[in-house]
């Protein structure tokens, strides 16, 4: 056995814990503003990510417990389970975590070796092929009239015999489809923005979520379990883009703080597009990888088929990492470029 | 007092464990049975026996001469009978035995005789002649020869001279003992250095967590009648590498590829100078040198070990242990694992860190790379492990040189630090040796390459030549026939002179006899006489060379393999 002989305590689970842990505030928000629903979602995601790594991991022929206690699956699970509407039916969540961990994560070579976030892919796949289940948000309790209890909401997931007006009650369009829908009617931002669902930065509740998500993103920045580069290039990316339209045409185009303040917009800067294996590993490369990924949401929200762009905009910035890496080469120690030189005689 | 300092990239906290060993003081270590003495404990060509078997040395007696520029000399620790020369044990990882001088000793430890050497006395390259045959090499790790790196040369000026006394390892304080108790030699080393070297600023860099060694340090700098400053400079790994405490002090970063001198710096460890001053005002050669025995013992110390003492000795003397798990030669971040513990403490040896399961639990096995960075934000040369990683695994040796395999400095941060447990440094070792050895390989068939080229332009040539040679001779007999022709016609027309046909006849045997002598000497040429009459040294050596050519050509025929043809 070669030096060096010791090691810091950090380990894979150490780090996929801290992830999981900051991701708390925002599950304890979610639950308050929107009602118990997504802890069905996230168990559901959870078990489904479990089985799926379990038997990738036995097909592949690796050893169960050192890739299932790794964590990396839960992780997975809850950031698929957090970016899905809170009343999606079961067979959906199921579908895209499948995808996720089967596809995006094990066909590609398992930990360490995805190109692509995975839950990014689930969410992908699943807004691509069924876009009407992919619009039941539950509404903030604050605007609801018959919040659901966890077994009704539950009963929905799994599809017991909830009559479609009950679903019509309790779902809402998102503050980012409200503004979609609103532009394609011609209304200006202004008048869309006197409907309830929107808050004082946000939506209403969703401005709150997106807070939490801040938080705990931030408690993982200080402790340096995710680069500053990322969120921060990311951030600045919709705040730039989002300010310049917003200045040219503040009736066509959303205020930044409306688009900062959604909470995909934080859970993609502090917990998706700091994904390790899919994002750029050079400091240079960190911020053009965050920047790009911030640009380009506000482009597919803006222009693009879906109210919401974070999930193909870190997709599309993952397609892009080995070039930004080769090209973001630091300087080294006592070096000037990157060009390698002879080894010595 | 306060000078400003610089932070290097980098650099991990592992825990110091310092206090174990520098809490008691250094002893002499007991004078073994046995020594045994390698005689490649330096960076360059081994030394030379010149002793024999059965004969008694002295302690102090050269028994292995300096063999080239980049050598030193090796000596006897005490006096004994040389008992083998031979392949031994050797404190190396690779448990492969190399050449030592065995030494039993006869407990008297009796004195060659030794003078000190009046060192402005004498011309610098004469001193640093006697400095390379007394011994000198780093105590630091590298075990470079110091005369070596005390030749500023012609074109590299050495304005500053750092002393290095950061001792950035855990658990290693021999440099810490040394400087608290033996500071005043250390500096009247330095005084030689800066002799040698020309130097006009002279800085001695220490961790601040070694107060007393700071403090007795600037106590014996302020003796001296030349200004040295000692510095604190803040305790992080590996900030005592040459060329981070390079940047430390001077803000300066030794250009990739080059020498420190190249920037007007060289660096020497304290035990060198130490060593350097007992050489000159002493007249002893490298013999002995601190060691600190620590991690699992009864009572870890440092002490003052002869060249050549067994490990085993230090480590009975520092109280052994049940549940030792290995020792390791050096400390936990660059340190080499003993194949076993009758190895010689070598030059090389700082410490000796006995390990147990408790002290260094046994490393969890890897999991993937999770790309997270980490390891390039440990990297004080501030590469990007990650992919170095990604390239050597693959066997993409052209792509880890492209970036910069050839700058790590093995330091071990990045494996310290990843959360996959990855042995990092393990795979760049890896990888450059696999370069090396095709690099080898390469220069191989290259010279073959041209070796062979060279001798079809020559067989060209001689070709050519014998050509022209025969065609300018057909024509001279030509011309000759012609000649004659006439001269006969004339000689019909005359009447025959008395004595033509003699020394016509005289002409003729003389061109016979030339011819004969030339053809002896082409003869005499072609037979080369050196191989009549060898010994069997020669003889040996003359296999030995056989031997290589028979190498070079295989591997000439060898396909190349480099990284031309692969792109």
């Amino acid at each position: 056995m070669p030096s060096p002989f010791i090691l810091d305590r950090s380990s894979v689970t150490q780090v996929m814990a801290w992830v999981l842990a900051a991701l708390l505030p925002g599950i304890a928000v979610y639950v308050w503003l929107f009602g118990p629903g997504i802890l069905v979602t996230l168990t559901l995601a959870t078990a489904t990510a479990l089985a799926a790594e379990a038997a990738m991991l036995k097909a592949r022929g690796y050893p169960a417990k050192p890739f299932l206690t790794d964590l990396s699956a839960i992780v997975t699970a809850w950031l698929l389970a957090l970016s899905l509407p809170s009343l999606a039916p079961w067979w959906l969540i199921v579908t895209g975590t499948l995808f996720a961990i089967v596809v995006a994560k094990h066909l590609y070579g398992g930990l360490g070796q995805n190109i692509f976030n995975p839950a990014m892919v689930g969410y992908a796949v699943l807004i691509v092929s069924f876009p009407v289940q992919m619009t039941q948000w539950a509404g903030p309790l604050e605007l609801s009239a018959t919040p659901l209890t966890l077994a009704q909401s539950a009963g929905v997931i799994f599809g017991g015999d909830v009559p479609k007006s009950t679903l019509d009650a309790v779902t809402m369009a998102t503050p980012l489809d409200a503004l979609r829908t609103g532009l394609l009617q011609q209304h200006t931002v202004d008048e869309i923005m006197t409907q309830p669902i929107f808050g004082h930065y946000g939506g209403t509740g969703f401005e709150w979520l997106a807070g939490a998500f801040l938080l705990g993103g931030l408690v993982l920045w200080a402790l340096r379990i995710i680069s500053w580069q990322v969120p921060l290039a990311f951030l600045a990316g919709i705040w730039l883009a989002a300010g310049f339209l917003h200045f040219f045409d503040a009736g066509r185009f959303g205020a930044p703080w409306f688009h900062l303040f959604a909470p995909s917009v934080m859970l993609g800067a502090f917990f998706i597009a700091t994904d390790p294996v899919s994002g750029a590993t050079t400091p240079r490369g960190k911020l053009i990888f965050g920047f790009g990924a911030g640009l380009l949401t506000i482009v597919i929200r803006t222009w693009g088929g879906y109210p919401d762009g974070v999930a193909f905009a870190i997709l599309l910035m993952n397609l892009s990492v080995p070039l930004i890496d080769a090209w973001t080469q630091p300087r080294i120690y006592g070096g000037a470029g990157r060009r390698g030189k002879e080894p010595p005689a | 007092m306060s000078r400003e300092l610089f932070r290097f990239k980098g650099g991990v906290h592992p825990p110091e464990h310092k206090s174990e060993s520098n809490t008691r003081p250094v002893h002499a270590a007991p004078l073994p049975r046995k020594l045994v003495i390698p005689l490649r404990q330096h960076i360059g060509n081994p030394a030379r026996p010149v002793v024999e078997v059965g004969d008694r040395v002295l302690k102090g007696q050269l028994i292995g001469a300096a063999d080239g520029y980049i050598s030193a000399a090796v000596h006897a620790s005490s006096s004994g009978i040389v008992s083998a020369i031979g392949p031994a044990a050797i404190p190396h990882a690779s448990g492969l035995p190399d050449e030592c001088i065995t030494i039993e000793t006869d407990g008297r430890d009796e004195w060659i005789d030794h003078a000190p050497i009046d060192y402005r006395a004498l011309e610098p390259a004469e001193l640093r002649m006697r400095l390379r045959d007394m011994g000198l090499a780093g105590l630091g790790g590298a075990v470079f020869p110091s005369a070596v790196k005390l030749d500023p040369g012609a074109t590299h000026p050495c304005p500053t001279l750092i002393l290095n006394g950061g001792e950035c390892e855990p658990w290693i304080t021999c440099d810490d003992m040394l400087m608290r108790t033996r500071a005043d030699d250390i500096l009247q080393g330095v005084a030689v250095m800066r002799h040698l070297l020309g130097s006009t600023e002279i800085l001695v860099g220490i961790e601040d967590n070694k107060p007393e060694a700071l403090a007795s340090m600037r106590f014996a700098a302020a003796k001296l009648d030349f200004a040295i400053e000692v510095v604190a400079v803040p305790s992080i790994y590996p900030g005592g590498g040459a060329k981070q405490l390079i940047e430390t002090l001077t803000g300066k970063q030794v250009p990739s590829g080059k020498l420190s001198t190249d920037i007007g710096i060289q660096v020497f460890n304290v035990g060198t100078a130490y060593a350097l001053a007992r050489a000159v005002h002493h007249g002893e050669p490298l013999i002995s040198r601190l060691v600190t025995v620590t991690g699992h013992v009864l009572r870890p110390q440092n002490v003052e070990a002869l060249i050549g003492t067994p490990m085993q000795v230090l480590i009975d003397l520092a109280g052994d242990r049940d549940g030792t798990t290995g020792v390791l030669m050096g400390g936990p971040m660059m340190g080499m694992p003993m194949p076993d513990l009758e190895v010689p403490v070598v030059k090389a040896t700082n410490c000796i860190l006995v390990k147990s399961k408790e002290l260094f639990p046994p490393l969890p096995s890897a999991l993937p790379c999770i790309r997270c960075t980490r390891c390039a934000d440990a990297c004080p040369a501030e590469l990007q492990p990650q992919e170095l990683f990604r390239f050597a695994k693959a066997g993409d040796f052209g792509r880890a040189q492209e970036y910069h395999l050839f700058d790590c400095i093995e330091c071990g941060c990045c494996s310290y630090v990843c959360p996959s447990h990855i042995p990092l440094v393990d795979f760049y070792r890896y990888a450059k040796s696999e370069i090396w050895a095709r690099e080898k390989e390469k220069r191989a068939a290259d010279l073959a390459r041209e070796r062979h080229e060279f001798r079809q332009f020559r067989l060209e040539r001689e070709k050519k030549e014998k050509a022209e040679k025969l065609a300018a001779k057909a024509q001279a007999a030509r011309a000759q026939a012609a000649l004659d022709q006439a001269q006969r016609a004339e000689l019909a027309a005359t009447p025959a002179a008395e004595g033509t046909a003699q020394s016509d006849a005289d002409a003729k045997k003389a061109l016979i006899a030339a011819a004969l002598a030339r053809a002896q000497a082409k003869k005499a040429e072609v037979a080369p006489k050196n191989v009549d009459h060898l010994s069997p040294d020669k003889q040996r050596e003359i296999e030995e060379i056989e031997a290589r050519r028979a190498k070079i050509r295989e591997l000439a025929r060898q396909p190349l393999e480099t990284d031309e043809n692969k792109s």
